[in-house]
């Protein structure tokens, strides 16, 4: 009863389709359409921001002075990426980002794929301990360790780099569980006859398990490129000078330093790239991003 | 290791017990190294330094701290401003974690009922803002919260004059909160689907023989069976909002007044200011917060399982 309460709480979304699912017991053929309606519903409020970026980013300066917040652009113009892509620093944000991007996700294909290989697939002293560290470590909460991270990143001298930004993401524990979990439904029998035949582990892994591998490996790049890329607060946290920020934070900086003057053209324009990448990934991979979020519980 | 008997293929291999041992943990060496590096030494780390003066210009010397004991704690519950950052914190979880849940519940059990067409494009839609960056998406939530920006154009259009959102200490926090749900109730719905896919489909036809109409199915057998995925995910966004920094820096900068700060904003601010050691303390607040939440969950969830 109480849950079906929450069902009903504010925000039309929930609303519509409750009422829609009750009315399903008796009048089935008027139950769907309304169903219907109701998700496009929700769906038009969920990509209303989506909405607003496109139809911003494409109007001048002097429309978005005039008319703040219309809705459509009088005259579409490209002008404000023209100016983006001018602006002083943008394409060293988005270089880092790239870079970094390209560091996390290397690094989480081996240092993923080895470790889920020998936690499903080795016998070895200390196992159980392990696995239970992965576990663990998918737990612990970042604003819990972050000023120590920091602390251990200067002393290493690393502080300001794009190294530093990259290396704590290098061996995601959501990384290892993904490929834990693959490598388990890889049947035994085939790597044991490989070792009958006196091939070594490391020849094993290379030759047999990371080519069975393929769609974890994709669901671990996807899913640290997803990190990497949409990561703020450690970034904003390790660099110091413009030369180092990654997208996000060089576009947050921005923002907030123009605070007053804030040219909404520039900012919006600068949105959509940041998010494109991620969203046309998105698109064309919904399914892996989907499974491996859902499938551990982890974003 | 030095058994003899060779009972087993397994046993067999005994003799090279200490080698596997050294291959795998070969193996497991990158993320080993990154794990102590960057989660075992910090955890033990920050609880250190939150039993010290550490601050910033003192990383050179990191043993000239001194030892405050609980200082830094006492510190924080006589600082309002970290009481009114807790409660922030409070109030965010408490609307955030019914409201991102119930529209996740109820588009799962939209999306689970039958419908066929355009489901995966929902799915999608519902999704994206998951994946969205969201320094980009709260530059988008300004543009459109600001005085004159297009949230307002739709209040004018029916002839109200719309308030200043942001700058509004009574306005700021519910839009940030929306924000948060916004960008989260689309986790919640993949959780409840992937909760719904393992009710089995018999059960339903059964209770359909019996006469049972849809809407009791959902009340009878839908919502009891959703119980341990509804405890799943009534923690995971618990211990999300209980660390939300992202919305409340990027769309508000904890303002105005200080009214949409939050606990995680506070330990930056601190660290920020070079208090090391108070920050530390901050954050293992935080973390003690987390682990009671979760041991609640275990509670919850060992009787059924």
């Amino acid at each position: 009863m109480t849950d079906v309460a929450t069902l009903k709480k504010p925000e039309s979304m929930s609303a519509g389709t409750t009422d829609a699912d009750r009315i399903a017991v008796r009048h089935r053929s008027l139950a769907r359409p309304l169903l219907y309606a109701a998700l496009v519903l929700c769906a038009l409020l969920t990509l209303l921001p989506f909405l607003w970026v496109i139809s911003g980013s494409l109007r001048s300066l002097d429309e978005i002075r005039s008319d703040p917040g219309a809705w459509l652009p009088h005259d579409v113009t490209l002008d404000n990426f023209t100016r983006l892509f001018a602006t002083e620093g943008f394409g060293r944000f988005l270089v880092n980002s790239i870079v970094v991007a390209a560091i996390v996700v290397i690094g989480n294909i081996v240092a993923a794929s080895a470790a889920g290989y020998a936690l499903a697939k080795l016998d070895f002293a200390g196992k159980r301990i392990a696995f239970g560290t992965v576990m663990a470590a998918l737990m612990v909460p970042f604003t819990a360790v972050f000023v120590p991270q920091f602390v251990i990143t200067v002393d290493l001298g690393l502080a300001d780099t794009l190294t530093g930004i990259a290396l704590p993401a290098m061996a995601l524990p959501l990384s290892v569980f993904i490929m834990r979990q693959y490598a388990l439904s890889i049947p035994d029998e085939l790597l044991e006859a490989a070792r009958i035949d006196g091939a070594g582990e490391f020849r094993i892994f290379f030759r047999i398990f990371l080519p069975l591998a393929g769609p974890a490996v994709a669901t671990v790049t996807i899913m640290s490129f997803l990190f990497s890329w949409n990561n703020f607060i450690w970034p904003l946290i390790v660099a110091q000078s413009t030369s180092s920020y990654t997208l996000p934070v060089g576009l947050a900086a921005t923002s907030q330093a123009a605070a007053h003057v804030t040219d909404y053209g520039l900012m919006l324009a600068g949105a959509i790239v940041v998010m494109l990448p991620v969203l046309v990934l998105f698109l064309f991979l919904q399914r892996h991003f989907v499974r491996g979020i859902a499938g551990t519980g982890m974003r | 290791m030095t058994s003899v008997v060779p009972a087993s293929p397994r046993k067999d291999r005994r003799p090279r017990g200490a080698r596997r041992t050294a291959v795998a943990w070969l193996f497991l060496a990158p993320f080993t190294l990154v794990f102590l590096l960057y989660t075992a030494v910090p955890t033990v780390a920050a609880l250190g330094f939150s039993l010290t003066d550490l601050r910033g210009m003192d990383l050179r010397h990191p043993f000239a701290v001194d030892l405050v004991g609980f200082d830094n704690y006492l510190r924080l519950f006589r600082d309002d401003s970290f009481l009114r950052d807790l409660l922030n914190t409070g109030l965010f979880v408490a609307v955030g974690v019914p409201l991102t849940m119930g529209i996740g519940l109820a588009l799962a059990l939209a999306l689970d009922s039958g419908i066929r067409r355009l489901r995966g494009v929902f799915r999608t839609v519902f999704f994206a803002p998951v994946v969205t960056n969201i320094v980009a998406v709260a530059l988008i939530w300004q543009y459109a919260f600001h005085a004159n920006g297009t949230v307002n154009e739709v209040f004018g259009a029916v002839g109200f004059a719309g308030p200043n959102w942001l700058d509004d200490p009574d306005l700021a926090m519910p839009v940030v909160i929306l924000l948060g749900i916004w960008r989260n109730f689309g986790y919640a719905m993949v959780l409840f689907l992937a909760g719904l896919q393992a009710v089995p489909r018999d059960v339903y036809e059964a209770a359909a023989i019996d006469g049972a109409g849809r809407w009791r199915q959902l009340r009878h057998i839908t919502l009891p069976l959703l119980v341990p995925t509804t405890l799943v995910v009534t923690v995971l966004l618990t211990v999300f909002y209980l660390q939300v920094f992202d919305e409340p820096y990027l769309l508000t900068n904890g303002g105005p007044l200080g009214s949409t700060e939050s606990v995680a904003l506070y330990t930056y601010r601190q660290f920020g200011a070079g208090e090391f050691g108070v920050s530390s303390a901050a954050s293992f607040v935080t973390l003690l917060l987390i682990g009671l939440v979760s041991v609640v969950q275990f509670r919850l969830l060992r009787p059924r399982t």
